[in-house]
């Protein structure tokens, strides 16, 4: 298949996955906004957003203010921010007609629709008055894009890009969302937890990660327990059965990488092989004891140099 | 002008033979299920992304410079015999064609014999001296024609096709073709239970079947791709589409590069050898080592990959040299020329300006002819005498008198009606018909074409980058 044919599937399958993520991050930052929490607490909550997706400089460029109105207008429907759902389903779309000959009618039609609906959304204001039910919209449109690249997709080459694009990005947005509590209180996390008012805020932290990346209830199930901070970690970094995992994220890059490879990609599909590995063999205390913050930074780092030998090794060179 | 002819109408009571069955269904459905029939297609062509870019136009929902074509849903009926009649025509003139760009890259008999004027060929622009002896696979340079055909009135009440325009070069439509069918057969499936209606699905198959059939000497498994400028060119979709129909890559000059006396796409495994270029990129743009250098959207080096024998374009380098509208005129004497045989399809009275003759009368007749630029497509650069203000004219007559050569008059034929459904209910517009046809081996098409329509009161003008829309096309078997 082309190398441009496999950019843009790879990219499209990346901005539907990071539209998602965005709109789960905005949305579980909005619901725990509506918990009773002071004004600081709120204003927190959205300043680790922004420092999550690496984008506070971008924000101040444009907003004198960090309240919830302006980052999820920044978030949502500016487009000129590269992250915002706006940007990434446009993205996303202009990706897949560039290559809609390479896509099954269902996987097109659907990205195609998607962007037709979310234009006439943003006409009508609708994400203003139901924040919660546009973000839910989102992330059904991407489990439609999904369901319909595998349900519908020849496994071939095209899918396998596809998939790659998705849990890469979807490998990088959970690493982010986990690291969030580090950049909202700017201090690592574990025992600080003096007072009952903090163990309190830890819970609903807690959870609330766990309702963004629809871990509550299979949290639940895996470990009828208390929401216990070094679990949720375990869960969402080394459970290989929990879709938005690390862990699970990278065996499916490496899975779908090995269907691809050629002559040149040995090195790359052992860089992701050995972060496989590592994943597959860790503890969660021995990653406590090195520091989650530091733990996750060096993952960011490596699924990154992944993503980076992909695009080398299959896709357009950058610097072409 | 020449008589009112509608196809449906033969008078404003009577229906035609045709369109009977098709009237006696039309007068059964209530209004507001056509309505929002109509609603429904745009609803869907919108989802397709069936739409075509305009450039330096924004749209203010947000699909940037994407517009739909509107479609019309009274389809274009043409009788069985009247097509058999137009396919004879159209496999002699294109036969013709393909027979002419052969010989003025070669022999050049027609111009030694007298036929045409020998600095009408070799002096214009669209002539490639590049091409000169070159053998290109089977003979064949005009893989794709698209012929523009017209109805006009007669006298008598009849009407008479007339060749407009041949477009061979990198002629488009094919896929509005093929999707207004298939948006028919979705809204109103009941009309194909009542109608025997050609089918058309089968053009794709054809195509390949063609491209496949013109490879390089020597290649078994030809590979076949097709050439597009980019998603911004405006008619993008329809090269995605054909690519897709096909099975087969749709590539930009950027994945495409020259080694060794091949062309080469770059994939994911690693170079692959390309055969067959069904190119959409005009010449000028193919190969910015021979022509434009600035051109991105080629590659370099294609040019003596292709002089070589080592890859097939199609259509050919060079073909605009037979559809340029100073050439049209002699259609007919190429027919003659090259086959012995009468045209069976017409062309339109033309005057050429370079003459001085022919100049003296269009000055003189401005008010009723339709002057065009010889370059000139897409409906720019014309003038419509009759629809035109006297100011206009007197602007067009300066630029006329300044560059004579560069046009050619006709007169205004009243392009045949066909009734369509506009803001106040039904009312005729003008329309005319594009078929597709493809030389390979042999000669085929599917029957009829691409119908399109001047949707605005009294326009002729059916170019979809002003205003016009599109119809499905029938065929009656019989």
């Amino acid at each position: 298949m082309l190398s441009r044919t496999a950019d843009h599937l790879y990219w499209m399958a990346r901005y539907m996955e990071r539209a998602e993520n965005t709109a789960r991050m905005l949305d579980v930052n909005y619901q725990t906004s509506l918990l009773p929490q002071s004004a600081d607490e709120a204003e927190q909550g959205w300043r680790g957003l922004l420092s999550i997706s690496e984008l506070t400089g971008a924000f101040h460029q444009r907003h004198p203010q960090v309240n919830a109105r302006n980052v999820m207008d920044f978030m949502v429907r500016d487009a000129a921010n590269a992250s915002s759902i706006h940007a990434c389903l446009q993205a996303a779309r202009e990706n897949a007609r560039a290559v809609r000959g390479a896509l099954t009618t269902e996987v097109w039609e659907t990205q195609n629709q998607t962007w037709l609906e979310f234009n006439r959304m943003l006409a009508r204001s609708d994400f203003l008055r139901e924040p919660g039910e546009f973000f839910e919209w989102v992330k059904f449109r991407s489990h439609l894009t999904r369901g319909t690249q595998v349900g519908t997709m020849l496994m071939d080459e095209a899918l396998h890009f596809v998939r790659i694009g998705t849990f890469l990005e979807r490998a990088d947005n959970t690493a982010r969302l986990l690291d969030v509590k580090f950049h909202a209180a700017a201090a690592d996390f574990f025992g600080t937890a003096a007072t009952d008012d903090v163990q309190e805020y830890d819970f609903y932290h807690w959870s609330a990660i766990l309702r963004s990346v629809s871990g509550f209830e299979v949290y639940r199930k895996v470990y009828r327990n208390v929401i216990l901070p070094e679990k949720v970690a375990e869960l969402l970094i080394l459970r290989p059965d929990m879709p938005r995992s690390l862990a699970h994220c990278v065996n499916e890059v490496v899975q779908n990488l090995r269907m691809v490879a050629n002559e040149q990609s040995d090195e790359t599909l052992r860089r992701a092989g050995r972060l496989q590995a590592d994943l597959r063999f860790g503890r969660i205390d021995e990653i406590l004891a090195t520091g989650l913050h530091a733990y996750l930074t060096q993952f960011l780092d490596r699924i990154g140099d992944v993503g980076v030998g992909i695009s080398r090794d299959f896709l357009v060179p950058v610097a072409a | 002008m020449t008589p009112h002819f509608d196809e449906m109408h033969a008078t404003s009571t009577t229906v035609r033979e045709h369109y009977r069955s098709y009237d006696r269904w039309l007068v059964r459905q209530p209004r507001d299920v056509i309505r929002s029939r109509r609603e429904e297609a745009e609803m869907i062509f919108r989802r397709v992304g069936i739409t075509f870019a305009v450039y330096g136009a924004k749209d203010e929902d947000g699909a940037g410079t994407e517009r739909l074509i509107p479609f019309d849903l009274i389809p274009r009926i043409i009788p069985a015999h009247e097509w058999r009649e137009m396919e004879r025509g159209l496999r002699q003139r294109v036969e013709a064609l393909n027979r002419f760009i052969h010989d003025v890259y070669h022999e050049q008999q027609i111009l030694q014999a007298g036929w045409i004027p020998a600095e009408q060929v070799l002096r214009n622009a669209q002539y490639r001296a590049e091409m000169r002896g070159v053998a290109v696979a089977g003979g064949v340079y005009a893989h794709i024609a698209g012929i523009d055909i017209v109805r006009a009135g007669n006298a008598d009440g009849s009407g008479t096709y007339y060749v407009l325009e041949d477009n061979l070069r990198v002629p488009s439509g094919v896929s509005y073709m093929l999707e207004n069918r298939k948006m028919m057969m979705r809204l109103f499936p009941d009309l194909f239970n009542e109608h025997r209606v050609e089918p058309v699905a089968h053009y794709p198959d054809l195509l390949l079947e063609t491209l496949r059939a013109v490879s390089p000497a020597g290649v078994n498994e030809p590979t076949v791709v097709v050439l597009t400028p980019g998603m911004y060119n405006s008619a993008y979709f329809e090269h995605a589409f054909l690519a897709q129909q096909m099975g087969v890559e749709l590539v930009e000059g950027q994945d495409l590069f020259v080694k060794d006396g091949f062309v080469y796409m770059r994939t994911t495994q690693g170079p692959k050898r390309v055969d067959v270029i069904y190119r959409r990129v005009d010449d000028d743009f193919l190969d910015p080592k021979a022509f434009r250098p600035d051109s991105t959207l080629g590659c370099a080096g294609m040019l003596d990959v292709y002089r070589a024998g080592n890859l097939t374009l199609a259509n050919a380098i060079g073909t605009g040299v037979a559809d340029d509208k100073s050439i049209y005129p002699y259609v007919p004497k190429m027919i003659e020329f090259y086959l012995g045989e009468q045209p069976i399809l017409r062309n339109v009275p033309t005057w050429q300006c370079r003459e001085a003759d022919d100049l003296r009368y269009v000055l003189d007749h401005l008010g009723e002819l339709v002057v065009k630029e010889v370059h000139g497509a897409g409906g720019y650069g014309m003038l419509v005498g009759p629809a035109a203000t006297r100011a206009e004219i007197e602007d067009f007559r300066r630029v006329l008198q300044a560059n004579p050569a560069n046009y050619i008059a006709q007169p205004t034929l009243s392009l045949s009606t066909c009734p369509t459904f506009v803001e106040s209910g039904i009312a005729p517009r003008h329309i005319d018909l594009r078929p597709f046809v493809l030389s390979g081996k042999s000669v085929q098409m599917v029957p009829g074409g691409l119908t399109r329509v001047a949707l605005k009161e009294g326009s002729l003008v059916v170019n979809s980058s002003q205003g016009g829309g599109t119809k499905d096309t029938w065929v009656l078997e019989g």
